[in-house]
């Protein structure tokens, strides 16, 4: 039925699978839009947000996703700036899985505000001595940049190719590409950055608060070494299961491995400046606050000491040592095993950087609090998940996303 | 936010954070009016590149 729209050369399901599979996803998505109108509707007591958890559920996932979306802005980089030229067979799923990630995003904080109507109030009221101003405009700006990266994938749909001002355009956008992608770049530093910088600056919470070079903490700088890090660990990972969900080869192996060696070099560094980090916060920031490490990870139901080791040793040493090594990224358990604990290790730091923040007592007469999200919250989290698998879905199918598909699978 | 703004204040935090956006957007649409320009003009004139790029 939709066949005219399909890239040629390669195989797709037929119409009544895939629209059984879309209706799938789509019900999930129905379940978020509900609680998402929920929220708009009757407003922010539908959340478990309180005095306590100002910053919540929606804010870690929002986060994690602008962490792990960072694969885009770091392939491109890689491919248009410094010239890995075997990237050009990944970039275009980096670039999808970020539109994503960052649409993703926005579409949290749309539902976070409260009160979307007055989104534009950052904008034109903006508050110039805030780092989230920063990351509003930023956030913003690059969605604007990621669009511009994904429009040429669209025009080169068979149908639309034909036109010759949309073949032209989308030729045009292609030539000046690096352009954007050092925009991208640009932009991406400073929001995941000043992402970071939010929780090192806050002075009166200890187990947050780090010190600074200049007026940048140096969370600043470990939020985006480590979107730079983890991000590309994420576009593998999402690879490998559309690979397995297709039953297909898609990307070559040789592509893989760089994209994982790199990832691993910037882990392995990330993971050092992070240790350094720790011991520096825990040995003099935090006792001359009043603090002793334990204090952070003693004394309440969930967070001990065991969340610290899962982040820095097995979710940050343990994938770099795998993903620095040669054997251990031909080895495909191996593999597989690290850009897991990668994308697993972006997840925990935010969460502990947004959400045991929240719950660390400040003051002698304060207890821990604990915070557990209402079903909105959850079903608006799992939203993105579901847009994100329609769109991949839509984009596997009606454009040529991947390029070495063919020659990987020539009995299509 | 622009200078014409009752909020607006010449201080260098107005300057940078303002400054920035308004680089950034300046780019990104300097960009985009130079491609759909040019797919204009090529259009219309029939000398477009043909050949196919990625």
């Amino acid at each position: 039925m939709d066949s005219a729209l399909i890239p040629r050369g390669v195989k797709r399901c037929p119409t009544w699978q895939f629209a059984l599979w879309i209706g799938a996803a789509g019900a999930v998505l129905l379940w978020g839009v509900f609680a998402m109108l929920l929220c708009w509707f009757k407003g922010l007591n539908q959340t478990n947000m309180n005095d306590a958890y100002g910053f919540a559920l929606w804010i870690w996932a929002d986060l994690a996703v602008i962490a792990l979306g960072g694969g885009a802005f770091f392939t491109g980089f890689l491919r248009y700036i410094v010239g890995k030229d075997e990237l050009k067979n990944i970039i275009n799923y980096a670039v999808l899985i970020g539109f994503i990630c960052y649409s993703s995003a926005l579409l949290i904080l749309a539902i976070d505000i409260g009160q979307p109507l007055r989104g534009w109030f950052i904008f034109w009221h903006a508050n110039v001595h805030s780092m989230l101003t920063e990351v509003a405009f930023c956030l913003t700006c690059y969605f604007g940049v990621l669009t511009i990266e994904y429009v040429p994938l669209i025009l080169e749909n068979r149908q639309i190719d034909k036109v010759p001002f949309f073949h032209k355009l989308g030729h045009n956008m292609h030539e000046i590409m690096a352009v954007f992608a050092a925009t991208g770049a640009f932009l991406s530093f400073f929001h995941q950055g000043s992402l970071g910088g939010v929780s090192g600056v806050l002075f009166g919470r200890p187990f947050g608060y780090r010190e600074a070079i200049f007026i940048w903490p140096w969370t600043f700088f470990l939020y985006t070494w480590s979107a730079a890090a983890c991000g590309p660990c994420f576009t593998i990972l999402i690879t490998k299961i559309t690979e397995k969900v297709t039953g297909k080869k898609l990307v070559k192996q040789n592509v893989i491995e760089l994209l994982a060696k790199i990832s691993g070099w910037m882990i392995g560094t990330y993971i050092i400046a992070k240790i350094i980090d720790t011991w520096y916060w825990a040995k003099v920031t935090a006792p001359a606050a009043g603090f002793n490490l334990m204090d952070f990870y003693s004394n309440n139901p969930f967070y001990g000491i065991w969340i610290l080791v899962l982040e820095i040793v097995i979710c940050g040493v343990v994938p770099a040592i795998i993903l620095t090594s040669e054997k251990g990224r031909k080895n495909p358990a191996a593999l597989m095993t690290a850009i897991i604990l990668a994308v697993l290790g972006a997840c925990v730091n935010r969460w502990v950087m947004v959400l045991q923040v929240m719950a660390v007592p400040v003051l002698t007469f304060e207890n821990w609090v604990m915070y557990y999200p209402s079903w909105q919250e959850v079903a608006t989290t799992i939203l993105p998940v579901a847009y994100g698998v329609i769109l991949i879905s839509l984009s596997y199918r009606y454009l040529p996303i991947f390029p070495q598909e063919q020659e990987l699978n020539p009995e299509a | 936010m622009f200078p014409f703004c009752f909020e607006w204040m010449w201080d260098m935090s107005h300057m940078v954070f303002m400054g920035g956006l308004w680089y950034a957007l300046t780019i990104i649409g300097l960009g985009m009016t130079f491609c759909i320009g040019k797919a204009f003009y090529d259009t219309f004139l029939d000398k477009g590149k043909d050949a196919h790029h990625h």
